[in-house]
């Protein structure tokens, strides 16, 4: 006998497991998005980590009065003291090319450190101190484990010698790793393990303070025009289709914007945080726009006609009632909005943003850089060095649009009505 | 007995106040035409600016020359003095790189979206759509650093290890990495789209006997379909304008080919390389970036417009 629902139950078989095929194809997606995701921060985050330490070099130093005439101290040549220092740790150096390499040793900055604490303690003069220098940056790899000291010597930047010269120094203890305080004091370098993020921080701080005292009233103006007074006519349909499309234009289509309009037409001073945070509104408003109307959107009408029945004009209505209203949601268009523009590279490059800067910004008229265009940098420089600071700006710079986002959802928790 | 008070109204404060009013409105109406002024200052300034460099290289050299090589002369009887300014290596090394990106991201992006809309619980979505949102706010120049620092090498090595002869710079780095970047945004867009489609369709389906996922191939996706044509457009366009990634996975070199192993160069990433560093503002060179910049706009606008349209349409259709 046959079964009469056999040949079903095959069919019904097939098609469920094509149904958990297709389940499976969509979890299959998702997990592979976030664990690129998840990869991709575990590996910048493991480069990062490197950047928090800095390698110290302790040398005794002379601070006699032969060294340094404590009446004059800037007349001294500090760095000529800290070569001293070195010569007389490893007094069988004598060859020139050698002693440049053992001068390499430190930072080059390792004269000026020194002079640093000597005016800041002049007790310190006339006598033999022990001075911890900070490490050059490929000693500072080195010491870190990124040199593979298993190559020939002709395959790696660190010769044997140098390595002799780092082994001695820690046999004597005379060698350290500490929080590389730096890295977050002070502004970009040359020299990476001077390299801070400082100035692209206030930088990228100043652009934004910019941005959102430009686009957030434009924006919130804007926003509540369309929303609450514009007749449903041409014009005002010409606005809306105008702000969705400018939404969706290319960021670099900004900088060029900047670059002819707010550079070459009106003048304004190149590689300012001003010109910066004025393209970065430009970018910004039509998400703020969207955003503060659907905030306004969402207070409902009977708001409004209450306060009419009361007797106040529409204008009194709109700012007495409807803004405060929809204010937290506005607020978090902008912070998201913001969030946006602290990322945002292209149109900073392209008004100027990318110069070299060392010194910490203090004004918005004043050359500047942002800290995605800082990671840019550093991104493109040669000295390997620079791969663990680029990833330490990066998790800086994550660290700080999440804490936005994070920001913006507990403002809607919070405030958030439904009506 | 307690009498009630009643406010006078001063009429005269009345008055002054409506003409305040009438400022605030002002304030208002130029607020909301800010955004208009903008859109015609790029379009201006991009002309004014490509225009002039029309005046020196023909349209016709740039919008259909295969060889891409900006230099200004510095002196009339030096060797290739004129410079070949002709965009299609660009354009193709573009599209290249969109494809790659789009192949990536359309089928990672829709099954998510579907699996989000259709099979995943409350709590499920209240946890995988933040994390989808953080991937898409992640900054393009981290994107760009891991697919130069990461990916680049891996697909280099990969190829490497099976015979291929890749280029350090491959499209196919730079590709796979915007993919990534833009799946969020296919899959939040789609999302949403799929879930505007009418319950009703779904009932009819399963109802009739249809398993789950024969409801969303043959009902929910055929409804939804325009929608996602409309997320795919605003996909593409944002591939195209997309600079960072490009900047730092993709090379400089012009090269006229459709193998994703070479390296290519794009329109944004010429842009870049034109404007930054050295410029004077005469020359071909420079002022070719802004004749790229304006065949961009014109680009994304036409997908934007189009995908704006469709998704519009297709709301108002099942609204």
């Amino acid at each position: 006998m046959t079964d009469p629902f056999g040949a079903q139950q095959i069919g019904l078989k097939k098609r469920h497991a094509a149904e958990r095929r297709f389940i499976w194809g969509g979890r299959l997606a998702i997990t592979s998005a976030l664990g690129f995701l998840l990869a991709m921060t575990i590996t910048i985050g493991w480069f990062a980590v490197g950047a928090l330490t800095q390698t110290d070099i302790r040398l005794p130093v002379n601070l006699g009065p032969e060294a340094i005439d404590p009446q004059y101290l800037r007349g001294a040549d500090y760095g000529k003291i800290v070569k001293d220092a070195l010569k007389a740790e490893f007094p069988e150096v004598t060859k020139r090319g050698e002693r440049r390499k053992l001068y390499g040793l430190l930072s080059p900055d390792a004269g000026f450190e020194l002079q640093l604490k000597v005016t800041s303690d002049p007790a310190l003069l006339g006598s033999t101190h022990e001075i911890w220098f900070l490490a050059s940056d490929e000693i500072d790899q080195l010491i870190k484990g990124k040199v593979d000291v298993s190559l020939d010597e002709s395959q790696r930047r660190i010769t044997d010698q140098e390595l002799g010269w780092v082994d001695h120094l820690e046999a004597q203890g005379n060698l350290r790793r500490t929080f590389n305080a730096r890295f977050f004091t002070s502004g970009d370098s040359r020299e990476p393990e001077l390299a801070g993020i400082l100035g692209a921080l206030v930088g990228s701080a100043l652009s934004l303070t910019v941005c959102f005292l430009i686009c957030f009233p434009v924006g919130v103006f804007a926003a509540i025009y369309l929303e609450e007074f514009a007749k449903k006519n041409r014009i005002s349909e010409i606005i809306e289709v105008n702000i969705n499309n400018l939404a969706a234009v290319p960021s670099i289509v900004f900088g060029l914007l900047g670059l002819a309009i707010l550079l070459n037409v009106f003048g304004l001073p190149r590689s300012s945080p001003l010109v910066g945070g004025m393209v970065l509104a430009l970018m910004t408003l039509p998400a703020i726009i969207i955003a503060a109307r659907a905030a306004l959107g969402a207070v409902p009408p009977s708001v409004r006609e209450a306060a009419l029945g009361l007797g106040a004009s529409r204008i009194e209505t709109t700012f007495h009632h409807v803004v405060p209203l929809a204010m937290p949601g506005m607020l978090t268009g902008a912070i998201v909005g913001m969030a946006r523009a602290l990322g945002e590279t292209a149109p900073l490059l392209m008004i100027g943003m990318v110069a070299f800067i060392v010194d910490v910004p203090n004004s918005i008229v004043k050359p500047a850089t942002a800290l995605p265009v800082q990671i840019f940098l550093w991104a493109d420089s040669p000295e390997r060095a620079f791969l663990e600071k680029t990833s330490a700006a990066i998790i800086v710079l994550l660290l700080f649009l999440v804490l936005m986002n994070l920001a913006a959802i507990i403002l809607r928790r919070k405030y958030e009505r439904r009506f | 007995m307690a009498s009630l008070d009643i406010p006078k109204v001063d009429l005269t404060t009345r008055r002054k106040s409506r003409f305040f009013e009438r400022l605030i409105m002002a304030v208002l109406i130029g607020c909301s035409l800010v955004a208009i002024a903008v859109t015609i200052a790029i379009v201006l300034s991009l002309l004014f600016e490509a225009l002039r460099f029309f005046e020196k290289v023909p349209v016709t050299e740039f919008l259909f020359g295969l060889e891409w090589s900006p230099q200004t002369a510095i002196r009339s009887d030096q060797i290739g003095a004129a410079g070949k300014f002709g965009a299609i290596p660009l354009i193709t090394g573009t599209l290249l790189i969109s494809a790659i990106a789009m192949m990536v991201a359309t089928p990672i992006g829709l099954a998510s979206a579907v699996y989000l809309a259709e099979f995943a619980g409350p709590k499920t979505r209240s946890i995988v759509k933040p994390l989808l949102e953080m991937l898409a706010g992640v900054p393009t120049v981290v994107y760009g650093f891991f697919a130069a620092l990461i990916i680049a090498p891996l697909i280099r090595n990969t190829g490497g290890s099976l015979g291929l002869e890749v280029a350090s710079e491959s499209a196919l780095a730079a590709g796979l990495v915007m993919g990534v970047m833009i799946m969020p945004l296919i899959s939040s867009l789609s999302d949403d789209v799929i879930n505007s489609v009418p319950q009703s369709l779904r009932d009819a389906s399963l109802g009739m006997g249809a398993t789950h996922a024969e409801t969303i191939k043959k009902v929910v996706l055929p409804a939804a379909l325009p929608g996602i044509a409309g997320s795919l457009l605003l996909a593409v366009s944002t591939a195209i304008g997309e600079t960072m990634i490009v900047v730092m996975a993709a090379g400089l070199s012009a090269n006229f080919t459709a193998n994703p192993l070479e390296a290519v160069t794009t329109v944004t990433v010429q842009i870049v390389a034109l404007l930054t560093g050295d410029q004077e503002f005469d020359s071909a060179k420079t002022l070719s970036a802004f004749a790229l910049g304006l065949l961009l706009f014109v680009a994304t606008l036409i997908l934007n417009v189009i995908a704006l349209k469709i998704v519009k349409h297709y709301r108002e259709q099942y609204d």
